[in-house]
């Protein structure tokens, strides 16, 4: 097993693509295209920056995380597969305990280009969203931060396009083109999922996709890294590793920014969390806003995982391609004939739970295992607030609220799951979802700090540093 | 008493990605609703999690008397303080790493530091005890140059090591081994030795996968004289990465005072190599004293004058010459007492002697000259450095 990754070629690889050359050619062919997206689309401002970034130089665990000034258009974007399993089968659907697939299986090919379509387009997406975020960074070591993200976002669409041109031929290498073409919030090529068009403005914003948009990417790798096509399998599991580090971002870009409220908070003797004027006064993001903010990206997440019942969710698990969330350490028949499901659906005007044949429900099932992974996120918040003494709880909105996509949409309810006629919610909406002021409040406290070892206002320091640097590093070198 | 160190995650910053329990080989790593935990009797001290945990809450330690349960682990909010303990010279040691003849070394090499252990506080986490004789790296030699006068007694090397392919990540002040190939008189292989690095962590030549060592040709060593006669191209056979406690401070501010004779000065070639290369305009400063009978046999030589005092103030001291009185580190180290004085207060000081055993008394001799001239108590003052880490010696 070649887990070394080799660098010699201008595309790293642990692929052997030096003795394919006709992918190599066709990848080598697409690197341009890629590195001219970076440019025009890559973090605004800070391509000739000094970041310090982790590559990886193999894929095993001593390997894959080392640290160094790299330039972002510099970076070395490869292509990395997890070590081969030797004998790995089809661990669920109808073929499962058959030797999982090195080729594509014919029958199946549309599906499974679908999937890794969808999957990659969501890479550039994230990275053209956040492309203006280094003007107004808290601190050079969240600057770095949102680079990494970035920089790993676009080898996840290497890894994706990979598959593309090595097992789709003339189709993939279409595709591979379409990920470079289509732009986020553009009116005429969108994204081809809606939060990923959607702006990500301001600070907070990135934390909250991170954690809550960024933790759907990863439910979707969980169930890819089950696939029977090895190869996918193989790649979505080393890049879950690095989306490990994007949930990190997201969780703990909250965790500090809550930490810095309450104590500024406490230090001016403001109890009442809701003393918005005070508490905004002080320059820190009030509670309350956060929970605004909090409701507003679950909710948008909570729409990626599609419709609740499925008949292409359940397909793609009959045929192997994408599992369930730890499909593996599932402990049943992994067929999933004759079950069923839970499924929280709105019946005569309540909620109720309906047992679905669990293969349609497979969507429902993983929005419901990404919930439960969200909620601890949360409860940890939770324990930030309570330390610091302050009486307020954050918590996921109702999955009815503030939905577009799914069995809820077109319902009507408060992030309690308070269910009304849509003018009653119009006109409350501000309450639970940022309105224009509380935006403006938040980009108008978004001013860069690039001292070295210092960070703004609103926001508390972390607690570590990355590579174990000491409070004072220089991140990122400003040219 | 016996104690081991034990390997915790910090509930207060760990995420709950559930990397390290995917990445751990033997399954130490497991988990409950609240908490990632390790367990103690399976922890085989691989670090194979540490580089992947994107969070840094992988890598904590504490040295116990009795090991921390997973229901223990489990309740915690944050981590527990280290306790305190009685016996502990043997806590620091406890990561130096888990073969016994090495272990044996490791702790002879530091008996000079007259205490316990401990790391740098802003050292990184050193991989330890990655390969051993039984299960060796391989790597090839990429150069092996005489760093001595051709004319010179002392025949000093500086080798070259790549390790291609094979992860064998280091920090400067670590060691690895040698094995030397054939077998001794009585049909046993030869021993293992150990050799400090004399490169930075990102290798040699920056961001390539290999190290330098400095080795000196001693007359009947079977080690030193294999190494020496070292062609580009061979294989050689090396265990480690070794030593836990003599490492570089990664803190920009700290202060690094280095006292060597001979090769021990391969350890701080690494220590200036690293600061140059990534902290270029650290704050902190670095400080050698090094001894050596002539300029001819100081290895180094040439290339050390090189290095601008702005980025390491160098005291070069010679035993041998002509016409001039013998003069060892310790004595110039008295001549800057002034200027030693001011940093042996600071916080951020660290002190590393390296080179022969019979270096030490001189060394330490001149620290306690140096106090007294300055109303300054060296007993209090080391016991200050050794408790925070700061005070370390490696002598052979």
């Amino acid at each position: 097993m070649n887990i070394h990754v080799n660098y010699d070629d201008l595309i790293p690889n642990n692929v052997d693509l030096s003795n394919d050359p006709k992918l190599k050619r066709a990848l080598e062919k697409w690197h341009p295209g890629y590195i001219n997206w970076w440019k025009d689309m890559g973090p605004e401002g800070f391509q000739t920056a000094d970041v310090y970034l982790r590559t990886a130089v193999s894929v095993d665990p001593k390997g894959w995380a080392k640290f160094g000034y790299v330039k972002m258009p510099e970076y070395r974007w490869g292509i990395l597969l997890a070590p081969q399993v030797e004998d790995r089968t089809v661990p669920f659907g109808e073929h499962k305990g058959e030797l999982a697939w090195q080729d594509v299986p014919g029958e199946y090919r549309a599906m499974l280009r679908r999937l890794i379509v969808i999957q990659g387009d969501t890479e550039p997406a994230s990275v053209e969203q956040q492309r203006y975020l280094g003007k107004t960074a808290p601190s050079l070591y969240d600057m770095r931060n949102l680079f990494q993200v970035n920089v790993e976002e676009g080898r996840h669409l290497w890894a994706m396009v990979y598959l593309l041109q090595r097992y789709f031929g003339r189709d993939g290498r279409e595709e591979a083109e379409g990920l470079l073409a289509r732009r986020s919030g553009d009116a005429d090529n969108p994204r081809m999922l809606g939060a990923f068009n959607e702006k990500t403005p301001d600070w907070l914003s990135f934390f909250m996709f991170t954690f809550f948009t960024d933790r759907d990417g990863k439910m979707q790798l969980e169930s890819l890294a089950q696939s029977g096509f090895d190869p996918l399998s193989r790649t979505t599991r080393f890049m879950l590793t690095e989306e490990a580090h994007h949930m990190f971002v997201g969780e703990s870009g909250i965790a500090r920014t809550i930490e810095r409220t309450c104590e500024v908070m406490k230090a001016n003797g403001i109890d009442d969390p809701h003393d918005k004027e005070r508490i905004r006064a002080l320059g820190v993001i009030d509670l309350p806003t956060i929970q605004k903010k909090l409701n507003l990206h679950y909710s948008l997440s909570l729409d990626l995982f599609g419709s609740e019942v499925s008949t292409n969710a359940a397909n793609a698990f009959n045929a192997g391609l994408k599992g369930r969330y730890q499909e593996t350490k599932i402990e049943d028949d992994h067929m999933l004939r004759d079950v069923t499901y839970p499924v929280l659906e709105l019946k005569d005007g309540k909620f109720v739970t309906v047992d679905e044949p669990a293969l349609a429900a497979l969507n429902g099932r993983l929005r419901d295992d990404y919930s439960a992974d969200c909620q601890k996120g949360v409860t940890r918040w939770n324990k930030v607030i309570e330390k610091a003494g302050v009486n307020f709880e954050l918590k996921l909105s109702h999955p009815a609220f503030h939905r577009y996509i799914g069995g809820f949409t077109n319902v009507y309810a408060s992030p309690t799951g308070e269910l009304m006629d849509k003018a009653a919610w119009e006109k409350r909406k501000g309450e639970w979802l940022p309105n224009t002021d509380d935006m403006d409040f938040i980009y108008h406290l978004m001013q860069p700090e690039y001292g070295i070892g210092k960070y703004a206002n609103w926001i508390s320091p972390p607690k570590v540093g990355i590579d174990n640097k000491p409070g004072d590093f220089e991140y990122v070198k400003l040219a | 008493m016996s104690l081991i160190r034990q390997h915790l995650i910090d509930p207060e910053i760990c995420i709950r990605c559930n990397t390290c329990e995917e990445t751990c080989p033997v399954d130490a790593i497991t988990h409950n609703d609240d908490n990632y935990v390790v367990d103690v009797s399976k922890c085989q001290f691989c670090l194979d999690c540490i580089a992947p945990c994107p969070t840094g809450a992988i890598d904590n330690w504490r040295v116990v008397s009795k090991g921390y349960t997973l229901e223990e682990q489990f309740s915690w909010d944050e981590l527990p303080e280290q306790e305190e303990l009685e016996d502990q010279e043997i806590a620091g040691e406890a990561g130096e790493g888990a073969d016994d003849d090495v272990m044996a070394m490791l702790k002879l090499a530091h008996q000079g530091e007259g205490g316990k252990a401990k790391a740098p506080a802003s050292a990184a986490t050193p991989s330890v005890n990655l390969y051993n004789a039984s299960r060796p790296a391989i790597a090839r030699v990429m150069g092996n140059f005489r760093i001595t006068a051709q004319d010179a007694e002392n025949d000093i090397r500086h080798i070259v090591l790549d390790f291609g392919s094979t992860a064998f990540p280091v920090l400067e002040g670590q060691s690895i081994g040698i094995l030397p190939p054939g077998k001794d008189e009585h049909g046993k292989p030869h021993r293992m030795r150990l050799y400090s690095i004399s490169s930075a962590r990102d290798g040699e030549r920056p961001n390539h996968n290999n190290l330098a060592l400095t080795v000196k040709r001693e007359e009947k060593g079977v080690a030193s004289n294999y190494i020496c006669d070292l062609k580009k191209g061979d294989e050689v056979k090396v265990a480690g990465p070794y030593g836990a406690t003599f490492l570089m401070p990664n803190d920009p501010k700290a202060n690094v005072i280095m006292i060597c004779t001979g090769t021990g000065s391969a350890p701080f070639r690494a220590f200036t190599e690293r600061r140059r290369r990534s902290m270029p305009g650290a704050r902190g400063k670095l400080m050698i004293f090094f001894g050596a009978r002539t300029p001819e046999e100081l290895p180094y030589f040439g290339p050390l004058k090189k290095v601008p005092k702005s980025v390491l103030d160098q005291e070069l001291v010679f035993s041998r010459l002509p016409d001039v009185p013998k003069e060892y580190v310790q004595d110039r180290m008295r001549k800057r007492g002034d200027d030693l004085a001011p940093l042996l207060q600071d916080g951020n000081t660290h002190i590393f002697v390296c080179g022969l055993k019979g270096m030490e008394a001189g060394v330490t001799e001149a620290l306690a000259d140096i106090c007294r001239q300055h109303a300054l108590v060296w007993k209090d003052i080391h016991g200050a450095m050794l408790e925070s880490g700061r005070f370390h010696v490696e002598t052979y």
